[in-house]
């Protein structure tokens, strides 16, 4: 057992629902307990959905529990493949009926004889791997499962598209800024002369999959997701794989050129050069911003990056080598892939943090006392309590990821939001210090002093005791309204009686 | 089989299907910022974990004062002794925050591993020092709201009987203050007792915002009646007396299992009455409770009336308009009542769950409320089925729809209006004053409409050919 306040990674379940619902025309079915299916909740309203989520629970109640529930899973798939008629159902269970042991592959089998679409179950340990790595292995069962299918009807392509093309692999639902992402990555691709033979899974439906190995490299701009299908591409179509993040000036170019050289390796021609040059010092912002003055006034300042290992690396390289800003502590919740991430940042920061435990990242925020903190909602609220501002840069996700405008972190334009964002912590931090200085703009006392003495009126303790529960920023006003309203009646105590009385004329 | 006799006319179906709900243990979202003095810790897995945090979105608030006891493999698999486990956590608890009281919620997860929780905690409870509550909030037999009751239920077995606290306090803790407020107006809770009529103790129960609460107290105070403790109370520490005899209301329909067991096992008398949500449900409610106490109530004819009269600019948006409750937090069937009592028509009721006997006097009034209104009585459907509702919403058409979470956005999309009801969850609806704020939350998308009518913009999505 373990005593946990708060959690980076969310269960598999999530990773796998994840997965199946970033495909179109794929249904997964839940069988867990009623209120395990938030995850319709989670895409519903942080992503602003429009369309009904497609997951399903079948609910294991009590009843079912004593029946089995093998007739009812079973029954919700058919159903289901009837309903919409799905291309693939995706079976998953949740942390809590794993413990079941029933044989869920039966009931996939079971389902399958009467269903039209495919039935799969979601292969995945639930108390062993996290949100993060379910969704890895799930991306690569399905990839897999329909690469197998091709093989066998004997529809997998021929060759290679004739012109240098790509697969992008890991842009998801509930992804990290993963659509923006996604869009500079097409752009940036695009600009490249490479076109883009499939996105997966957001967006892109099962039948899409037999046609992966047409093209002539896989992109896996995120090391959480899509890792396990391009090793998976690689070793069984010997598909060659671009995983380095293009996030910030430096590793962009970095992408762009192992780019270069898997094109070149298969006969392509072509020389990104010049792009780079001209991307980096005239279009992307970030260079010149780093040369600017208000950089110069970040050198050497303090900094502590926290997140998932993509954006945690990635941002400490930024800050390291492309702003100069020291880097104290570097850390990752991803504790299954610690190698990597050690081996990618310990040039550029004094310590690494390896750890899945909030406390601990807090404690050490509170010892180091950076100027800034990169890191996720978590660090952001342990930097409120610290008065340290905090640039998100990484999941849990959180409704604040899906800004209405334009916001990719990766890419060229990535590196323009990056500066952005690393210079507004840091003033942020700074317009704190000076509202300090000179006293600032103070709204917290309403209430604490004066209350009789500065009007006739005479606040009655119990109606003190609610007004002082009323929320702060209504306060004042709902103070004003009562008032007014005791004034208007010539009441000179207000009781609670009167408080409430005034709640309601006031709402007339 | 009586029931049906007394509740002719309503339709209750049960689908049976899959819908969507909020999880049980959600309850401690709240009942946590209720019990001032407790800590709440939720024994389940990373899913349980993951749901507060993230669609419940409390946790990172609530920090000290909630936690998960996440159950590691070694535990799924018993290799683990529970006891040890949970005195770890516990003294953990207790020396970084020493709260009052430790309630233990149960969920879905131990239920299936059979963790005896019941029986670890008075063991536990004797050797750290602490008072444990034991709560199965699970998903396999509970829905959302009912969370709370499943506190309830257990902390209503903890409520003192007055043996046991004559001899630590004063019978009367208003003697003495009595004495020291002499000659001033008291601006003491406790009020004088000559204010109140005599009759038998009143527990209320069913957990809400304190100045909920208090207003509640205050309009029975109005006909006489004193409401001697709220089960849950403000802390652990003051938790209400209850012994055989006393009365007890309810506030909220989903506090079934609470009712019971104050009846059956602290042998209190239960007083059946509709929920206070609403003036015409608030009237109800200050009346049967008169009624039982032999009191004629004052007054109530206008209070109601004036409340009615200064909703009427709300009334105006919604009269004739229809609204679908699809299911979700149990305060279906009082929202309902007063919505048509409001001049709207309700097709159908969606509910997780119906208590056909604790809700009675509620159903009664929503028939009574439909005669009146002269519009037909809506069916009530148990454990609805989420994608045949949403075939009916698109027949029906309905000018508002009262939803879960997971179907506000996808509905909005399709130009359907609709309201979250978690919000009437967390919203303080109960009582008189606060009738407005129901009203508020309900005419408030056609009041957004009706800003941006003229852009066109009512469909969103693309209708996709069907294949």
């Amino acid at each position: 057992m373990k005593l946990a306040y708060w959690m980076y990674a969310g269960p598999a379940h999530i990773g796998t629902l994840r997965i199946a619902s970033s495909f179109k025309r794929v249904h997964a079915i839940m069988h867990a307990p009623l209120g395990d299916d938030y995850f319709n909740v989670m895409r519903s309203m942080l992503e602003r959905e429009q369309d009904f989520t497609p997951v399903t629970a079948s609910i294991v109640d009590r009843k079912v529990l004593a029946r089995g529930s093998q007739e009812k899973v079973v029954d919700n798939i058919t159903r289901k493949d009837q309903e919409e008629s799905p291309d693939l159902i995706v079976l998953t269970p949740t942390c809590t009926s794993s413990i079941l042991q029933e044989d869920l592959q039966n009931f996939v089998d079971r389902a399958q004889l009467d269903s039209k679409g495919d039935v799969l179950l979601a292969d995945v340990n639930h108390y062993r791997v996290n949100e993060l790595q379910a969704a890895d292995r799930t991306l690569q069962q399905i990839v897999r499962f329909y690469l197998e299918k091709a093989r066998k009807k004997e529809q997998l392509p021929e060759g290679k598209t004739e012109k240098p093309s790509a697969n992008i692999i890991g842009i998801s639902t509930l992804g990290f800024h993963n659509q923006h992402d996604c869009t500079e990555l097409k752009r940036l691709l695009t600009d490249l002369g490479i076109e883009i033979n499939a996105v997966i899974p957001e967006g892109a439906t099962v039948d899409q999959l037999q046609d992966l190995p047409k093209a002539w490299f896989n992109l896996v701009p995120y090391r959480e997701l899509g890792l396990m299908a391009a090793k998976y591409l690689q070793e069984e179509f010997a598909m060659p794989y671009v995983d380095i993040t293009p996030m910030g000036v430096v590793e962009t170019a970095r992408c762009i050129r192992k780019i270069q050289q898997v094109v070149n390796s298969q006969g392509g021609e072509v020389d990104y050069e010049g792009y780079i040059d001209h991307q980096t010092r005239h279009v992307s912002q970030a260079a010149w911003f780093s040369r600017s003055i208000d950089c110069q006034n970040l050198t050497g300042k303090k900094a502590v990056v926290f997140g998932d290992n993509t954006h945690a690396a990635a941002m400490t390289k930024i800050l390291a080598r492309e702003m100069g800003i020291h880097v104290v502590l570097a850390g990752t919740y991803c504790k299954y892939d610690a190698d990597w991430f050690r081996e990618q940042v310990s040039e550029y920061c004094d310590e690494v943090l390896i750890s899945e435990d909030n406390g601990e990242v807090g404690d050490a925020i509170a010892r180091i006392e950076p100027a800034a903190i990169f890191g996720t909602q978590m660090e952001r609220h342990v930097g409120k309590r610290l008065n340290i501002p905090c640039g998100v840069i990484a999941a849990p996700i959180h409704i604040q990821d899906f800004p209405v405008g334009y916001r990719p972190f990766l890419g060229y334009e990535g590196t323009n939001q990056m500066a952005d964002l690393v210079y507004n912590s840091f003033t942020l931090g700074m317009e704190d210090h000076l509202l300090e200085i000179f006293g600032g703009h103070d709204t917290k006392e309403v209430i604490t002093k004066g209350i009789s003495a500065e009007s006739d009126l005479e606040w009655a303790k119990d109606a003190l005791t609610t007004l002082q529960q009323v929320p702060g920023f209504v306060r004042g006003k709902v103070k004003r309204n009562t008032e007014k309203f005791a004034r208007d009646r010539g009441i000179t105590q207000i009781t609670l009686e009167v408080f409430y009385a005034a709640k309601e004329a006031v709402g007339a | 089989m009586t029931v049906a006799k007394d509740a002719p006319a309503l339709n209750f179906e049960c689908e049976t299907g899959n819908y969507h709900t909020f999880c049980p243990i959600s309850c401690v979202a709240w009942l946590y910022q209720k019990i001032e003095d407790s800590f709440f810790l939720v024994v389940g897995t990373k899913t349980c974990g993951y749901f507060l945090q993230n669609a419940m979105g409390v946790m990172i608030f609530a920090e000290p004062r909630y936690a998960m006891a996440e159950l590691e493999e070694g535990d799924i698999s018993a290799k683990l002794n529970d006891y040890d486990e949970l005195k770890r956590l516990c003294l953990q608890i207790k020396r970084d925050r020493n709260p009052s009281v430790i309630v233990w919620i149960g969920t879905c997860t131990t239920e299936i591993i059979k963790m005896d929780l019941e029986g670890i905690a008075p063991k536990l409870e004797a050797e750290i020092g602490i008072p444990i509550v034991v709560a199965r909030a699970n998903g396999l037999d509970y829905a959302f709201t009912q969370g709370e009751d499943t506190v309830l239920a257990a902390m209503a077995q903890r409520c003192p009987k007055p043996k046991d606290v004559k001899s630590e306090q004063k019978e009367d803790p208003n003697a003495i203050q009595k004495l020291l407020s002499f000659g001033r107006n008291s601006d003491n809770d406790k009020p004088q007792a000559s204010e109140y009529k005599d009759h038998p103790p009143l527990v209320l129960f069913g957990s809400l915002p304190d100045p909920v609460a208090t207003n509640l107290s205050l309009e029975l105070k109005k006909q006489g009646v004193q409401v001697s403790g709220w089960l849950p109370s403000k802390r652990y520490t003051e938790l209400p007396v209850i012994d055989e005899g006393y009365y007890v209301a309810g506030v909220n329909p989903f506090l079934s299992r609470t009712a019971t067991n104050l009846m059956r096992r602290r042998k209190c008398k239960l007083i059946g009455a509709p929920f206070p949500i609403g003036p015409d449900g608030t009237r109800a409610w200050v009346e049967k409770i008169c009624s039982v106490f032999g009191i004629e109530p004052q007054g109530l004819d206008e209070r109601e009336a004036q409340i009615w009269e200064s909703m009427e600019d709300y009334l105006q948006l919604i009269r004739g308009k229809s609204v679908f409750f699809m299911g979700d937090n149990l305060l279906e069937v009082s929202l309902a009542r007063f919505l048509i009592r409001c001049g709207m028509t309700v097709p159908e009721i969606g509910i997780p769950y119906m208590d056909k006997r604790y809700q009675k006097a509620e159903l009664n009034l929503l028939e009574q409320t439909c005669q009146d209104m002269g519009v037909s009585l809506p069916r009530i459907i148990e454990k609805p089925d989420n994608y045949n509702q949403v075939q009916r919403i698109n027949e029906l058409q309905p000018d508002l729809v009262i939803t879960g979470m997971a179907h506000a956005n996808p509905l909005e999309a399709r130009g359907i209006n609709t309201k979250w009801s978690v919000e009437f969850t967390f919203a303080q609806i109960h009582g008189f004053t606060n009738a407005r704020d129901i009203l508020e939350l309900v005419t408030r998308p056609i009041r957004r409409n009706n800003n941006l009518k003229g852009l066109g913009w009512d469909k969103l999505v693309q209708e996709e050919a069907k294949v």
